[in-house]
């Protein structure tokens, strides 16, 4: 029998339940004033201000040791907060990928100097991180890489191109994928990461990469002979491959891979108010229906986290599945209202309609595009 | 040690021979008496209603197991109504028994009338745990004759029933059996895809076209992914539904049926596509679980009727209250 297993995720628990109200309660006092439209840039929504706050409330490094600022709380917690800030909206960009993989790469991989240095502030919500994986010829083929750390005494020299840069222009640092020894033939071998610190690395320019609805997320890090210091090496030389793909795994592994057009959702429903037909009725139902069992799919990642399992496989469908949701809602809307999206008004379905048309091709593209994702749940099933 | 039991069952007693037979209309008696001997009629109650007292996990994966064998009797259904008779203080069916709701039928002087349309197997019931608004009655087998004879996709009797009937067994209705039929059918609608991903691979495998196994291609190796997507939804949608039973929420049950319903479809069009044409035939076992999908996913209420129940609570709950409403399911 060949049946991906994804256990039961338990119910939750009288914790988790005060959690969320908790929760609610803090977004709506942090964040009860944002309009339909600045909700709907949902993750990629940067603010300091709000990422401190949630580093103080205790709601970041929920999972991590108390020794390095953490809480020690369940997945489950975890997911809570996740999901809630999903959504509502917040704007989560300063703190995301520190929160999310960076942290938890960090707390496998790191020497204790760097544990103790850098995981606390994340979890104040001081520092934010970006990822720096891909590069102008290495997309989806990761083992392509060419970035080259040439070790030099105390430092490494770093030469090389990365791109897809989320806030590269606003974060402290990204883990680099680059390649310490042989050549891209190589593949998977000699490869390792860096912790960059991004505003200050000598021989580091970063330059913007405009999306389609004219936004800057993207940035381009061109590294030219640039300084790493040596003790910025995260685990150990060569064994990088290995460790990007367990910082995948914790990427891949979240609600924000089903939940990224909810705004919409939630302004279908208003406008559909008082003049819904049967057909609003029963593509609501379906949506509903959808969404619902894919929140139990992310819970039963989620336990899986929680009892040390390895998710890869069950995450890979849940993003896989998840994202034909997302995708998907700006044209079944279309199917219910006709109204013309605008991406410069405030109004309210017009402005989240416009964001949301213009942001969905990349959420089959993020994480492992879509073609990629189905080729690891085949590998899972057997096929290769 | 119940899913153990269940395949030792139907390895020795449900052959191709059988499913035949069942093709063509005609009860199983023998297959009938085994589930009777091995007490699965009885398998959803708890220990004090004399029943297993099985886990959830355990009931779900004996449900499925009925879906991953294609069984051709009622025995989901029987169990299921039984668990309704027996919440209700209502005597157990003698055999298999059917579940049903009749809003329209009619209660005179005592005596309950009307036609009941497509019951699974109505003519060789024991009993149906039948809901008219809210009552439950237990109708024993004379209480109703052939009316029509029917046939679903996977060619099973659902015949409509002529319910002629003098009460004597009715209590308060403990839940709408619509409910308990739809969570039951999308745990067998789970276990038909596990049967249809298991068969698309080992077809998928063995068959060479171009030199080279059809699981060496990526295209293929993409269809196999969304079918264990498809799969993967399903087995959590059943779980949700069985969830929302058990504290008799019929929204969660709408969530999980309504996923469960669209992965069948969705599913077998997967299944049947990798096969090629000899999954288009009765040569091949595929269509003994794509015919049974494309049966299961209209019954116990349709989608529209399961679709229309939730979408009108996400539309009460409004802009604000939808989220909340979704992390109740």
């Amino acid at each position: 029998m060949t049946n991906i297993p994804f256990p039961s995720p338990p119910a939750d628990s009288a914790e988790v339940i005060a959690l969320r109200a908790e929760f609610r309660a803090f977004l709506d006092q942090q964040l009860g004033h944002r309009t339909p439209r600045q909700r709907s840039d949902n993750w990629y929504g940067f603010s300091r201000e709000f990422s401190l706050a949630m580093g103080q409330a205790g709601y970041l490094g929920m999972t991590w040791p108390k020794q390095y600022g953490g809480h020690e709380r369940t997945a489950f917690e975890r997911y809570v907060v996740v999901e809630e800030s999903l959504a509502y909206g917040a704007p989560v960009g300063a703190h995301w990928i520190a929160d999310r993989q960076s942290g938890p790469s960090i707390i496998k991989f790191g020497t204790e100097e760097q544990r103790e240095t850098i995981l606390p502030r994340i979890a104040k919500g001081e520092l934010a991180f970006g990822i720096g994986m891909s590069e102008p010829d290495s997309g989806s083929d990761l083992a392509a890489t060419r970035t080259k750390a040439v070790r030099d005494g105390d430092l490494y020299r770093v030469t090389g191109t990365k791109v897809w840069t989320s806030f590269a222009h606003e974060a402290d640092y990204v883990i680099l994928f680059c390649r310490t020894s042989g050549t891209p033939a190589d593949r998977h071998q000699g490869t390792s990461q860096l912790l960059v610190d991004l505003k200050n690395t000598p021989g580091l320019t970063i330059k913007p990469i405009i999306d389609l609805a004219g936004q800057h997320h993207f940035n381009e890090m061109h590294f030219e002979d640039a300084a790493v210091p040596a003790k910025n090496l995260l685990g150990a030389e060569g064994d990088g491959w290995n460790q990007v793909m367990s910082e995948l795994a914790f990427e891949r592994s979240g609600p924000e891979r089903f939940l990224s057009s909810i705004e919409l959702m939630y302004q279908l429903i208003a406008m559909l108010q008082g003049k819904d037909s049967d057909a609003a009725q029963i593509t609501l139902g379906r949506l509903t229906a959808q969404l619902a069992v894919l929140r139990r799919l992310s819970r039963s990642v989620a336990a899986m986290l929680q009892d040390k399992q390895d998710a890869g496989l069950q995450a890979a469908i849940v993003k896989d599945v998840g994202a034909v949701w997302e995708q998907v809602l700006p044209d079944v809307a279309r199917t219910l209202v006709d109204a013309e999206a605008d991406p410069l008004t405030q109004k309210a379905y017009a402005g989240v309609l416009a964001n949301i048309v213009h942001n969905a091709p990349s959420w089959s593209l993020r994480g492992g595009t879509r073609e990629i994702l189905r080729g690891i749940i085949a590998r899972g099933l057997g096929t290769r | 040690m119940l899913a153990e039991m269940i395949e030792r069952l139907l390895d020795r007693h449900l052959d191709e021979a059988a499913q035949a037979r069942a093709r063509n209309g005609e009860w199983l008696p023998e297959l009938w008496a085994e589930v009777e001997e091995m007490g699965l009629p009885l398998a959803l109650l708890s220990e004090e209603q004399g029943g297993f007292g099985l886990s959830f996990a355990e009931a779900g994966e004996a449900l499925r197991l009925l879906g991953r064998h294609a069984m051709p009797l009622p025995v989901a259904e029987t169990m299921a109504a039984n668990q309704l008779l027996a919440n209700a203080g209502l005597a157990l069916a003698e055999g298999a028994a059917g579940l049903a709701r009749g809003d329209h039928l009619t209660v005179t002087q005592g005596t309950l009338k009307g036609t009941l349309e497509r019951v699974a197997w109505g003519e060789n019931l024991d009993c149906l745990a039948l809901a008219v608004g809210d009552t439950l009655y237990r109708v024993p087998r004379s209480g109703w004759s052939l009316a029509e004879a029917g046939t679903a996709l996977n060619f099973h009797p659902r015949p409509a029933l002529a319910i002629d009937w003098t009460i004597n067994a009715s209590a308060p209705l403990p839940y709408c059996p619509l409910a308990a039929g739809a969570t039951v059918r999308a745990f067998q609608i789970a276990g038909a895809l596990e049967a249809c991903l298991d068969l698309t691979l080992e077809h998928t495998a063995t068959r060479v076209q171009f030199g080279k196994p059809l699981q060496k291609n990526q295209v293929v190796q993409h269809e196999l992914a969304k079918l264990a997507g498809e799969l993967a939804c399903t087995t959590a949608a059943a779980d949700l539904a069985g969830e929302a039973l058990a504290r008799r929420d019929l929204r969660g049950v709408a969530a999980g049926s309504l996923r469960a319903r669209e992965a069948a479809g969705n599913g077998a069009a997967i299944a049947t596509q990798m096969h090629g044409a000899i999954g288009f035939t009765r040569e091949h076992r595929l269509h003994l679980f794509t015919t049974s999908l494309w049966t299961w996913r209209d019954e116990f209420g349709g989608q529209v009727m399961w679709a229309k129940l939730l979408g009108q609570a996400a539309l009460e709950a409004g802009e604000a209250g939808y989220w909340p409403m979704v992390t109740s399911l």
